[in-house]
């Protein structure tokens, strides 16, 4: 950020000489503020997996989720500020019904992608206006099998096999690199999903932490939704177990 | 050339549904009752339309509201003024007396000048000094307190028995003993089985609810059904 | 001006009042007055049922609900569409049938779709139980009437929650009712009596009894409502959830009389098909 306090960075309108929007690029920090998010896609669905960072030991828990369902076939896990994310959430809700009342079907996720993208990008655009703290990750079961799409505060959106926000999103994008995902089914990543959450938590840093996980795909019907508690226990304690099987192993070496 | 359209076409906002509703004060209780029926036509829709009498406040102060006519106004008309009471307790700390709530439904239906609510209302309840209450409107919000009254579809049927049985009219040397909550009550079950008898849109059963500075007690009596 | 100064003088006749020549306005007129307007033109605003349908019957049997209605969307007298669904469900514990208007009963569907959705976003754990969904269509329905503009309907609402069975119906003025049978359109004349006797006689009848007695109503409907048809559609509550449906044609023969044994033939479905 060599370019701090040259006057370039008060608006998302203008560029800075050498061609960045430093708004933008601060928004994205907001992002790296955050509790890591993962999304794996794999051969029959999609898995979110999200630390939820909780601050205080005061909060109720389970309280301020940040995967959030979009339409019967569409999830959302968000990462950075909440209170921008929900205006994203609650436009991409209408995106969704608008839709449905038009053509009668499910949104595909590639257009609700488009529409919702172009949104954040909007507010890119303008010096009245600042773009939205936070990234986006976008799931879905439609009709050519699952899909994966993660939007930035600039707008920009890709699709994904495997695909991590926030904090630790370097380590998590390795975790999830060792992972063939494209022959796992969606069990099988939802312990790999918490695995990699926990492996990336920094338990210095941050201290507590809830985890929360949501799937869909074949096992949910094409329906988003969260993990059912024994499965999701399950993989919380194997993530748990395993952690404590590596941490051991390399005190042997 | 009207008349070549089928009936069907012709939008019409408003039914009657039937339904009677009688109340009656005595010193310090009140009687309300109206009947389950809920018909258009010859149809009878359903024999158990206890909403017909609603009671409008708790154990204590209580009041109820009974609605006839169209049934679609009833409810609406049940469910504001329910909205109401609740927003004044919670506004006042206190619940409503059954005068205030008298002028709030006059009010609220005078709202509908020119688009009425086609029902027929009667509130019955205790007054500030604790003397039994009744109260009855016309559709558009004029309304009175009296000591008996009769209305819906058999009102006309019951307001000239209620004259001579409770008011002591056209009677010759009659003594004008008060009223006792046991012979109102008895007095209802009679009147309402003989509306049952002569008109087709009361029947079935009747509800009567008799308010005491203790409370409202709900009593059911079967009328005939067909 | 210095008359105005004098103590006691007023310069307007009636405070609040009209202005001379004027009229009083009466509270809430200007409402009314809109709506009057709406009522004059209502040859041009009011609209008439186009496609429709006929009945739609609704019974309570022991732990739940059974609903039916045929498949036909009548076009006046001609029988233009004869496969439409008009029972639908609505979340998991709910099923709104629909007589009259259907292109109406489309779009209340498709409300009630979006409604649920809108609720499943929310992810509270809370979801709407058949009285919500009808008390919902009591407002829906007498609003529309109020702005002269009705969803030409009678709607019946049927479902189960927490072990409880509901049997409501609202119509296009908004007159709501609950009772243990309903039949909407001819079925109220022809089905009604038929539902009602059987449970008065068997207060909590079994399943297969409800399922008999609503066959027997639709066969009655086939044969006097000119605008139903021999193909129908039911729905079955169990004591929590929406358990299946299935088209199915109701037997009919014209040359003799329905006698106990086809209508026993006639239910022995096999299994995982029964409605």
């Amino acid at each position: 950020m060599s370019s701090i306090g040259t006057g370039y960075d008060l608006s998302a309108s203008q560029f800075s000489p050498d061609g960045r929007v430093f708004q933008v690029e601060y928004a994205v920090k907001a992002v790296e503020n955050s509790g890591t998010i993962v999304g794996i896609r794999g051969k029959d669905g999609v898995v979110f997996g999200v630390e939820k960072l909780v601050l205080s030991k005061l909060y109720e828990y389970g309280a301020n989720k940040r995967i959030i369902h979009i339409d019967n076939h569409i999830g959302m896990a968000v990462a950075g500020l909440i209170a921008d994310a929900r205006q994203i959430v609650s436009v991409a809700r209408d995106e969704a019904a608008n839709y449905r009342s038009t053509y009668g079907s499910p949104i595909p996720l590639k257009y609700l992608v488009d529409r919702v993208s172009g949104y954040i990008h909007a507010h890119t655009l303008y010096s009245a206006v600042r773009p939205f703290g936070c990234s986006v990750l976008l799931s879905s079961q439609g009709p050519d099998g699952p899909e994966l799409h993660m939007i930035d505060p600039s707008g920009v959106s890709w699709g994904y096999h495997g695909c991590a926000i926030g904090k630790a999103k370097q380590a998590a994008k390795t975790e999830i690199e060792k992972l063939k995902m494209k022959d796992m089914t969606c069990e099988e990543l939802v312990k790999e999903v918490a695995k990699i959450i926990y492996i990336v938590h920094d338990e210095v840093k941050d201290k507590n932490f809830e985890l929360e996980l949501s799937w869909i795909g074949e096992v949910t019907n094409g329906k988003h939704q969260c993990v059912p508690k024994e499965i999701a226990e399950a993989a919380e304690k194997y993530a748990k177990e395993s952690l404590v099987e590596e941490s051991s192993s390399e005190d042997e070496d | 050339m009207n008349s070549e359209r089928p009936v069907q076409q012709y939008f019409s906002p408003y039914t009657f549904n039937g339904g009677t509703v009688l109340a009656v004060a005595g010193e310090d209780f009140s009687v309300i009752a109206a009947d389950t029926r809920l018909s258009q036509g010859f149809a009878i829709h359903t024999r158990d339309s206890s909403k017909d009498v609603q009671t409008l406040c708790g154990k204590t102060n209580s009041t109820v509201l009974g609605c006839a006519g169209f049934h679609g106004d009833c409810l609406t008309l049940t469910k504001l003024i329910t909205a109401r009471l609740q927003m004044y307790e919670h506004e006042h700390g206190s619940k409503m007396s059954c005068p205030a709530i008298a002028q709030m439904l006059s009010t609220v239906l005078y709202y509908r000048r020119f688009f009425p609510y086609y029902t027929y209302n009667i509130l019955a309840g205790l007054d500030n000094e604790g003397k039994g209450c009744v109260f009855s409107f016309d559709p558009v919000g004029s309304y009175e307190r009296e000591t008996y009254r009769a209305g819906g579809s058999a009102s006309a049927l019951l307001q000239p028995l209620l004259d001579n049985q409770i008011g002591f009219k056209n009677q010759q040397g009659a003594t004008e003993v008060p009223l006792t909550k046991d012979k109102a009550v008895f007095l209802v079950k009679d009147v309402f089985t003989a509306a049952a008898e002569r008109d087709i849109y009361t029947g079935d059963a009747v509800i009567i609810s008799v308010i005491t500075k203790d409370g409202v007690t709900e009593e059911a009596f079967p009328l005939r059904r067909d | 001006m210095a008359a105005m100064n004098v103590p006691g003088f007023q310069d307007q006749l009636w405070g609040n009042g009209p202005s001379p020549g004027a009229v009083y306005n009466f509270p809430g007129i200007q409402m009314v007055l809109k709506l009057l307007s709406k009522f004059h033109q209502q040859r041009e605003l009011c609209k008439y049922p186009t496609t429709t349908g006929t009945s739609v019957l609704g019974i309570k049997f022991d732990g739940g609900v059974l609903m039916a209605a045929d498949t036909l969307g009548s076009y006046g007298s001609l029988a233009r569409f004869r496969e439409v669904s008009r029972l639908t469900a609505v979340g998991n514990n709910t099923v709104v049938g629909g007589s009259g208007d259907y292109a109406d009963f489309q779009y209340l569907k498709s409300v009630l779709e979006q409604k649920v959705i809108d609720d499943a976003c929310l992810n509270d754990g809370h979801g709407y139980t058949p009285k919500s969904i009808y008390s919902w269509l009591t407002r829906v329905m007498y609003y529309r009437r109020t702005r002269f503009d009705p969803l030409w309907n009678q709607v019946v609402v049927g479902g189960v929650h927490n072990g409880e069975s509901f049997l409501g119906c609202v119509d296009k003025i908004g007159i709501a009712f609950e009772a243990p049978t309903i039949s909407t359109g001819f079925g109220a004349y022809l089905a009604q009596p038929i539902l009602r006797d059987a449970l008065e006689k068997n207060p909590s009848m079994p399943l297969d009894q409800a399922r008999q007695v609503i066959t027997r109503c639709l066969q009655v409907l086939f044969y006097r409502d000119a605008r139903s048809l021999n193909k129908s559609k039911k729905h079955l509550h169990g004591v929590s959830r929406v358990i299946s449906r299935v088209m199915k044609n109701v037997l009919v023969k014209w040359n003799r009389q329905v006698t106990q044994q086809t209508l026993e033939t006639e239910d022995s479905v096999p299994a995982g098909q029964q409605c």
